[in-house]
């Protein structure tokens, strides 16, 4: 009765850069023998452009191009029509990874499973220290209502590795206010464009709690955050969209006070 | 012939006796008194004792037994009854001590802060309860918290709580309030049965979600004092899930060929599981909660080996620092504590690296298990030699690491050198108490793992430090535990006092009370441990010395119940000693004992009893006998004179069992003589005796007597003697002075059969039909006289029985009375009476008559005709 097809690729982390071979097998299992037209295994690589629940209005009004961009396909046959016999059968088969025409391949950063490294960035470790007072805050509306307070720290670098945690520390040196919980924001900014104009569009994809409660004065809290793998992607900029991501800082008073600071980042994958 | 009942003339001894004496004359110190030396007959006893006792074989007690005495009765005699009272006493005595003893060992050795986890888990639940109303807020929401509850829209009143907690499905938030303690203990326990269940389902997302809700539950302080029981039932979850995340993966590396060793590294392990091992960390790193998410990544660390070799000690000083974000003290306190049980091996580690801070490293020793710390003594040897001194002294750390050490063996190899290290460090301490502190600590180690030679050593060593400037002053507690520790090791006596130093340490306890208190622990060491009677002249010599010491430290202000701690430590000591068939010594070794303990009067009784035991075993080798029947006789009242009941009663009746083994014929002088006299002196003398033997509670009413009157009626008397008769009147005599209300004499401290019975109507009628028995024998015999050759015999009998009953009879019987003028008669049939002899009976009987309450022999004279010689 059911037959059940499964694709089973050979690499546990299902990462595969261009050029490489992408090598699997096939596996038809069914209790009785089947009648088959041939299994031909297509691979498709796509951009997909989404429209946000936020801006679906006016991202229509200016752009209706917004249709699935493809950067790589290739189909095999790898049976002839004929029969399987009944149980499972396995059938290995291999894809060379090539670019479509002189299309760039950029790394997915959700959902599909093919994860395609076109380019080799470079990274230099671009460290940033900050300092927090009520002075330092923008978008205050009453300044002399703050609580005082004094949050140095620094990040080791915003100039990030995609694999690698973003590193640093942040020192509660003075506070008039408890503290109520200090959090990670990461944010993945997404801009979508065409000659007509710009959508864009700003996504927490993780929040980390880094102290929870009144912490400790003086003592370092480390800033700590692993990037998410399927949320995450290399720092992205083409004709057609940017993918970025900023890191926030926030800081909530046990007065309900809400202090956020914010640090671009740049990510890429070496 | 018709049997004569008997009945015994009620007298009053006390009253008797003023009436029969002489008018007291007084006499001054200095007068003259013919009787004033007189002789006690106990002094004569043991003259003879001492004669008789240089043959040592004895036939009738030949059994291997110290005290053949106690074998002969058992249990209900005062002495034994005693013992038995005192046993459990002393025993609980030395439970109690031992206890004490093993308390503080464990306080002392352990340190109160350390335990292993397992027992420190149940340690926790139990002391760190609660009464308060607990609560328990789960929201099995995704993380982000901002899906809706969706089964909030089932009616309230259909949900149950027990719905409730099955509940477990995303999205579902519930609350439950005001629970008891084991409400809540019975809810996490169920969450960590959910946590099984969703895992063997294969539902793992539930069961991290069950994990991280679990532990938020940790950041909530609002019930301080539950929160450590809070800290263990929840960090057993998180230990299961660590366990059941670490066998998955590690099942996930067995392929067709083998399983993975258990000291695996990580290129043996496949990608899928690093895969799956990789997704966990990354499932982890994105718990929004800081207090989830250290929690649950501590728990599943050790999974880490999977992936890198060096990953758990790279991952710990991040998770040390993450710590800090917690703002609340106590739960950063517990998230810490978390981390160091999961991390033991790697946090010792660190420790190693940090500089080898002593403080660290002296924390490390009192809190980490005593086996992690003992597999490592070089290691820590090592670092406590380089570690820097200042702010903490190192004798404080070889002090632990002692602690350690006799708790758990380091490895068989390095035992000596360990030893060698330690000391070499150790006897360099200048400061007399840091040396001990040290010194009780090791003396452990040392005894635990290695002869007496490396125990008198460290004994030498210590007597060296702490004897300049009397230093040992100031370390008697110190000194005291190193005692008991060597005791509790050495159970052989003779290899403890063949420790040479042994007694020159004891010589430094030199205030008086430290002194006995650890004499008392010898000795109680002794008698728990000695097995088998000693004559080793060293251990002797050595406990003398130690008993010494404590009887000499009682006086006049000694508390009852020291005194007989005391007296029960040196009993047990005494009773120990055993020169087997070498009485001599054994006796001079009482001698010996005797003055030297003569101020504990329980020490005196145990010498006494030792010695009748002595006695009895000793009479049986002798030849005369009527040496021998003599002996048992003064031996039974020395027994009974100290209160050796049981040992009383089995001297009677070895006499009484001797008897009829007496010869016809013995020689006196050199001469053949008939020994009837000497016989019936003899039980005279045991008959005035058995008047004061109280019986034995498991044999019948005077026992002693009716066997006696056995013996006396199969014993072959002369035919021409009426010795048997006399005997018999004798009896006569004893059995109305027992029954008497209060009987003519006393032992004192001993009761008799008239407060035993106390005037029982029973035990005066079994009285009165052995009266009854005898007096048919007498009148039978008198019968048998009735010869011509004879009559002079039987009128002296007669005459004599009849001043018998006169004596002893109530005569206001009509029977009595009548066989009395019977035998009055009888006397005088045949003319063989004396008639003066009459004349003064009869003189004798009227002036009597006169004394209160005896006018019935008024009209007992009148019927007494006085026959005239014709």
């Amino acid at each position: 009765m059911g037959t059940v097809l499964d694709i089973k690729i050979k690499r546990a982390n299902k990462v595969y850069y261009a050029g490489e071979m992408l090598s699997g097998v096939v596996v038809i299992s069914s209790k009785d023998s089947v009648q088959h037209q041939g299994v031909l295994l297509t691979m498709e690589g796509l951009v997909n452009l989404q429209l946000s629940a936020k801006s679906v209005g006016m991202f229509e009004a200016f752009c209706n191009s917004v249709k699935p961009i493809q950067v790589l396909t290739s189909s095999i046959e790898i049976v002839k029509p004929g029969k399987f016999p009944s149980g499972k059968t396995e059938i290995p088969f291999e894809f060379p990874l090539h670019v479509k025409g002189n299309k760039v391949l950029y790394e997915t950063y959700h959902g599909v499973f093919v994860n395609i490294q076109p380019q080799k960035g470079k990274s230099t470790p671009s460290p940033v220290d900050f300092t927090i007072t009520p002075e330092t805050l923008q978008n205050v509306k009453e300044r002399a209502s703050l609580p005082k307070f004094l949050i140095r720290g620094h990040l080791n670098s915003t100039n990030c590795v995609i694999t690698q945690p973003l590193t640093g520390e942040l020192v509660v040196e003075y506070s008039e206010a408890a503290i109520k919980n200090i959090e990670l924001q990461l944010v993945r900014v997404e801009t979508c464009g065409c000659a007509e104009g710009y959508a864009r569009d700003a996504t927490e994809i993780q929040n980390i709690q880094i102290a929870d409660g009144d912490v400790c004065r003086n003592l370092s809290v480390p800033i700590y955050m692993i990037f998410p793998r399927l949320f995450t992607c290399p720092t992205l900029e083409t004709t057609n969209f940017k993918v970025e991501f900023e890191v926030n800082i926030v800081v909530l008073l046990h007065d309900d006070h809400l202090i956020t600071e914010n640090f671009p980042l740049k990510l890429c994958r070496i | 012939m018709a049997a004569f009942p008997w009945h015994s003339r009620q007298r009053n001894y006390k009253t008797e006796l003023e009436s029969c004496r002489l008018e007291p004359v007084p006499l001054d110190f200095g007068d003259y008194h013919p009787l004033k030396p007189i002789t006690v007959t106990e002094s004569k006893t043991k003259k003879m004792g001492r004669k008789g006792s240089t043959s040592s074989t004895s036939s009738s007690s030949s059994s291997s037994m110290v005290d053949p005495l106690s074998s002969v009765l058992d249990g209900t005699d005062p002495l034994s009854m005693f013992a038995a009272t005192a046993d459990p006493m002393t025993a609980t005595a030395n439970m109690d001590s031992s206890r004490k003893k093993r308390d503080r060992d464990d306080n002392s050795t352990v340190g109160p802060d350390f335990e292993p986890w397992s027992c420190k888990r149940g340690d926790i639940l139990a002391r760190y309860t609660t009464t308060e109303k607990l609560s328990i807020n789960l929201f099995m929401g995704s993380e982000k918290g901002k899906t809706a509850t969706s089964s909030s829209a089932v009616s309230e009143k259909v949900r149950t709580r027990l719905e409730e907690l099955d509940d477990l499905e995303e999205g579902s938030q519930r609350e439950l309030l005001n629970l008891t303690q084991q409400d809540y203990m019975n809810r996490i326990e169920e969450l960590n049965q959910s946590l099984k269940d969703a895992w063997a389902s294969d539902q793992k997302v539930k069961a991290l979600k069950i994990v991280i809700q679990c532990s938020k539950l940790l950041s909530d302080t609002s019930v301080i004092q539950f929160y450590p029981s809070k800290f263990v039932l929840i960090t057993d979850i998180l230990d299961t899930f660590g366990k059941l995340v670490y066998e998955r993966i590690f099942s996930m590396c067995v392929d067709n060929r083998s399983a993975l060793p258990d000291h695996f590294s990580p290129e043996n392990v496949n990608d899928t599981a690093k895969e799956t091992c990789l997704n966990w960390f990354f499932k982890i790193a994105s718990i929004r909660e800081l207090i989830p998410r250290f929690y649950v990544e501590a728990a599943i660390l050790n999974c880490n080996k999977f992936l890198s070799k060096t990953g758990i000690s790279e991952c710990l000083p991040r998770l040390t620092c993450m710590i800090r974000g917690i703002g609340d003290p106590l739960v950063s306190v517990y998230a810490r504590a978390y981390l160091c049980r999961v991390l033991l091996t790697e946090m010792m580690e660190r420790c190693k690296k940090l500089g080898n801070n002593a403080l660290l490293l002296n924390s490390v020793m009192s809190a980490f298990r005593a086996e992690f710390i003992a597999t490592r003594s070089m290691d820590f040897i090592g670092m406590i030699k380089e570690c820097d001194e200042s702010g903490f002294p190192k004798h404080l750390l070889f002090r632990s690491l002692g602690l350690n050490l006799a708790l758990a063996d380091p490895p068989e190899s390095d035992r000596l050198q360990i030893l060698n290290e330690a000391w070499k460090v150790i006897t360099k301490l200048k400061n007399p108490q840091d040396y001990i502190n040290c010194a009780e600590v090791w003396i452990e180690y040392t005894c635990r793992h290695f002869t007496k030679r490396e125990v008198n050593t460290v004994l030498a060593d210590v007597i060296k430090h702490m004897t300049p400037d009397r230093a040992f002053e100031d370390a008697y507690p110190q000194l005291h535990s190193i005692i008991k520790t060597i005791i509790a090791y050495f159970h052989d006596f003779s290899v403890l006092f063949s420790v040479e130093k042994f007694l020159p340490f004891l010589d430094m306890f030199q205030k008086e009370n430290v002194r006995v208190e650890v004499c008392k622990c010898i000795m109680e060491a002794f008698i728990k441990y000695q097995q088998e009677p000693t004559k080793d002249p060293v251990i002797l010599n050595a406990l003398l010395h130690v008993c010494k010491t404590m009887h000499d430290s009682v006086n006049a202000l000694t508390l009852e119940d020291e005194k007989r701690m005391l007296a029960v430590l040196i009993n047990g000591f005494i009773k120990m000693v055993s020169f087997g068939r070498d009485f001599e010594q054994q006796l001079s070794f009482y001698v010996e004992t005797r003055s030297m303990f003569c101020n504990l009067e329980p020490v005196l009784v145990q010498l006494i009893h030792a010695c009748v035991a002595f006695c009895f075993i000793t009479i049986p080798s002798l030849t005369g006998i009527f040496t021998r029947l003599n002996l048992y006789l003064h031996s039974g009242q020395v027994a009974l004179a100290n209160q050796c009941l049981s040992q009383a009663d089995a001297f009677f009746r070895a006499a009484v069992s001797l008897v009829p083994e007496v010869p016809k014929m013995i020689n006196i002088d050199g001469k053949m003589r008939s020994s009837e006299s000497f016989l019936l002196e003899f039980l005279c003398n045991l008959f005035s005796t058995l008047l004061i033997v109280p019986d034995h509670p498991e044999q019948g009413v005077l026992f002693l007597v009716r066997g006696l009157l056995n013996v006396i009626q199969d014993y072959t008397w002369e035919d021409n003697s009426d010795d048997k008769i006399r005997i018999y009147t004798n009896v006569l005599h004893l059995l109305s002075a027992m029954s008497q209300e209060t009987y003519l004499y006393h032992v004192d401290k001993v009761d008799s059969n008239d407060s035993l019975y106390g005037g029982d109507s029973k035990f005066l009628a079994e009285n009165n039909k052995l009266c009854e028995t005898v007096i048919t024998q007498i009148l039978e015999h008198l019968k048998t006289l009735g010869k011509d050759e004879t009559l002079k015999r039987q009128s002296v009998l007669a005459l004599s029985f009849f001043n018998s009953i006169l004596a002893h009879g109530d005569l206001r019987n009509n029977k009595l009375n009548q066989l009395s003028v019977n035998l009055w008669n009888l006397a005088q049939r045949h003319g063989c009476a004396d008639t003066r002899t009459m004349v003064k009976t009869l003189e004798y009987i009227k002036k009597r008559s006169k004394q209160p309450e005896m006018s019935h022999l008024t009209e007992l004279a009148l019927r007494l005709p006085l026959q005239t010689r014709t």
